[in-house]
């Protein structure tokens, strides 16, 4: 017998065959009639029946794109590497803004329950807003939309780590702190031997789900300003009425997220400890 | 204007120096002229002609050292038409004075060469977008970005912030951005109108017994910007109708590729839209086309290229040679011959993204109307960029009508300062094109006249209106 994570493995491909045969044998591709006159002409003929793109259409799609990722043909039209590349760039450029932010800013307020509870009702209020509102201001503000979304990027992410990271730190057992108190441990020494190994986990998991909300972000900016990444991608097949592009865009996206996802997975289990 | 400098170099008679005994027809004043003999024009009337003459005085000079003793006796003795021929001999004056004229451009060397310039994906933007496949821009020695804009906002927002030199507009933005209507107000200038016609009203299939307006109410209608044409002209249409825009029906703002996802969910029931999503909703089998809005008012404009005031002042050379370049684009795509050629030139990824055939029936105008029957509309959208002081003052009353604005206007005032008739007039002139000799005009918009004289007479004599 096989062992379970082998099992589990051959049950997901059997079930994603089933999903994906029903759906490309539900959806057969019109056929065009052999005669047209003009007008069938001119109304597209069969091909802009309105359907979902079949599997094989999008694996057509991608195949297409991914062989040449790379690709430059003027300033609206880049290959799909190109752009999921200036995504990343605004993404991380925001996201390392945000945590330089964060980080320290929550330490602080952990360790004084005084801030924490004077700068709650600000990050309770700002917290919740959603990151498009945030891009008519900033690009009236900032007046220039590369800087706006990534504004807008570092905004959104700064909460989730600033709350994170405060909690964490507020959190860590007084017994600990305690000992450190013995031991006659300096301040500075207290936090970062003591207090940073302990809240990191916390800390971890704040970045963990900033990441999720920047990626998840920079789609919907990038739609609005235009000119290149992922998000512009999609804005620009959607222009098209392209749905293939669209949903193999889609795929890429969370395909990204995922990986990102996994690489402060990875960290995470790197900081964590047994009590 | 006289040019005492630029008198005919082959003729022994006329002296190019005019000294203080100069005794030539230019130099001495009209009442104290005692001889006739060798009267001529100090300076040829038009522009091209004044060119020849100053490639010829630059070469004779140079042949003769800037001696001016040495060229007259020299022409006396061997005679004008001999030198002449012997010169061409030597310099092919023919092909200087052309090159002189091609790198004319704004009369002098481009301050900048790379420009961003924005568009919005929507065949409006034809002549802004063919420029740059086709070789316009770089033939007037400009390095030219097209930047394909996600919305009209933005597009207001980018030239704002300046990271665009220049951009495609709805005719009205650089009226209300100079004025501070839904933005900071920031002088603009409008040297052309990009299209003129090239807008539908589409329905959603399901309405197709319901062609008459009065039958509208309670519809949902999608425009592409407040301070558009399109937004403008559905207003007008409904209210010509008896129906209020802002009570009987719903007017959304919604970008033009929404519009088409929209009227299939059923979200909207139609909209006045840009093309091609106007024909793309036909192709895509959810809508047809209900009028085209050459229908409503026949060359009215739509689509604008404008910049900011700053640009045009300080560097005046790079804005006469963008003018010129938009300014030819717009004459090819004039002519029906070459529509084909466009349509094919801008549908790629990098501009409209549009299938050909769909661009194809927008540009040429034979069209599939959703309706059945292939219609035969040439001049569906057409191309002149004189920006007609009326249409101006036209949009000011509408837009006063419905409330953008309020209070006295001064229309004439801020149609000039923003519509540069004249300026393009003169360099439509320049290239052998013909403008119009005035820049106001009485329009006939479904069959009432307005005359711009009199903006406040026709605004009051509409029964539907906000002011």
């Amino acid at each position: 017998m096989p062992s379970l994570r082998i099992r589990a493995a051959l049950l997901s491909l059997a079930v994603l065959a089933v999903i994906l045969g029903v759906w490309e044998l539900s959806n057969p591709a019109p056929v065009a009639d052999a005669a047209q006159d003009e007008y069938a002409r001119l109304m597209g003929g069969a091909d802009t029946q309105a359907r979902l793109p079949a599997p094989s259409d999008i694996l057509g799609r991608a195949w297409e794109e991914l062989s040449d990722p790379f690709y430059d043909a003027g300033p609206n039209d880049k290959g799909i590497g190109i752009q999921i590349g200036y995504s990343l760039y605004r993404v991380g450029l925001g996201y390392i803004a945000a945590a330089a932010i964060a980080l320290p800013l929550g330490f602080l307020i952990g360790m004084s329950p005084l801030a924490y509870k004077a700068l709650d009702p600000f990050i309770q209020v700002l917290r919740p807003i959603s990151p498009l509102a945030w891009m008519p201001l900033a690009l009236f503000v900032i007046k220039d939309s590369q800087a706006s979304a990534i504004f807008v990027i570092f905004i959104c992410s700064i909460w989730p780590m600033l709350l994170n990271t405060a909690f964490g730190v507020a959190n860590v057992r007084k017994d600990w702190v305690n000992v450190a108190r013995t031991h006659e441990l300096g301040a500075l020494a207290t936090a970062f031997r003591v207090i940073l190994p302990a809240a990191a986990p916390t800390i971890v998991t704040g970045m963990r789900i900033s990441i999720g909300i920047a990626w998840l972000v920079i789609v919907a900016a990038e739609m609005l300003v235009g000119g290149t990444g992922i998000g512009y991608y999609v804005w620009n097949e959607w222009n098209n009425l392209d749905l293939t592009s669209v949903v193999f865009s889609i795929l890429i996206i969370g395909m990204v997220g995922m990986a990102l996802d996994m690489i402060l997975g990875a960290l995470a289990r790197a900081v964590a400890y047994a009590d | 204007m006289t040019i005492k400098s630029l008198g005919d170099a082959f003729n022994p008679d006329v002296d190019l120096t005019h000294g203080a005994a100069c005794a030539c027809a230019a130099c001495i004043p009209a009442g104290r002229r005692f001889t006739a003999a060798a009267v001529e024009p100090a300076v040829p009337a038009d522009t091209e002609a004044l060119v020849d003459r100053m490639v010829e005085n630059a070469v004779v000079r140079s042949v003769f050292g800037g001696n001016e003793i040495a060229r007259r006796s020299f022409l006396k003795t061997i005679g004008a038409g001999a030198f002449a021929a012997a010169l061409a001999g030597i310099i092919p004056l023919d092909r200087v004075k052309a090159a002189v004229k091609d790198g004319m451009g704004g009369g002098g060397p481009l301050e900048k060469t790379r420009l961003n310039i924005g568009f919005v994906p929507i065949t409006c933007a034809t002549p802004i977008i063919m420029a740059h496949p086709m070789g316009f821009y770089e033939r007037q020695g400009l390095d030219v970005q097209v930047i394909k804009t996600a919305g009209w906002a933005v597009a207001r927002d980018k030239s704002l912030n300046k990271e665009y030199d220049a951009a495609h507009m709805l005719t009205p933005m650089p009226l209300a951005i100079t004025m501070g209507a839904g933005s900071t107000a920031q002088p603009f200038v409008m040297p052309a109108v990009e299209n003129i016609n090239g807008q539908a009203i589409v329905l959603h299939v399901g309405h197709k017994d319901k062609r008459d307006p009065k039958q509208w109410k309670g519809f949902k209608f999608g425009v592409p910007f407040e301070y558009s044409m399109h937004n403008f002209l559905l207003r007008y249409y409904v209210a010509e109708h008896g129906l209020d825009p802002d009570q009987d029906i719903q007017i959304r703002v919604v970008p033009p590729p929404e519009m088409v996802a929209n009227l299939r969910a059923g979200n909207l029931d139609g909209y006045l839209s840009p093309d091609p999503f106007n024909q793309r909703a036909v192709w895509e089998k959810v809508g047809f086309i209900h009028l085209l809005t050459k229908e409503i008012w026949e060359g009215h404009p739509c689509c604008a290229f404008a910049c900011s005031k700053a640009f045009a002042d300080e560097l005046p050379n790079t804005y006469g040679a963008l003018m010129m370049a938009l300014l030819e684009a717009t004459a090819y795509a004039a002519d029906p011959a070459n529509r084909k050629e466009i349509s094919a030139a801008i549908a790629p990824a990098n501009y409209l993204n549009q299938p050909v055939p769909v661009i194809e029936q927008v540009l040429t105008g034979r069209f599939a109307d959703g309706l059945g029957a292939v219609q035969d509309v040439p001049d569906r959208i057409d191309f002149d960029p004189f920006p007609w002081h009326s249409m101006g003052v036209w949009i000011l009353t509408q837009m006063k009508r419905w409330g953008y604005v309020s209070g006295d206007l001064d229309y004439r005032a801020i149609a000039e300062q923003v519509y540069l008739a004249t300026e393009t007039g003169e360099r439509m002139k320049a290239m052998g094109q013909t403008p119009p000799e005035t820049t106001y005009r009485t329009h006939t918009i479904m069959g009432k006249v307005f005359d711009p004289a009199d903006p406040e007479g026709y605004l009051s004599s509409f029964a539907i209106r906000r002011g």
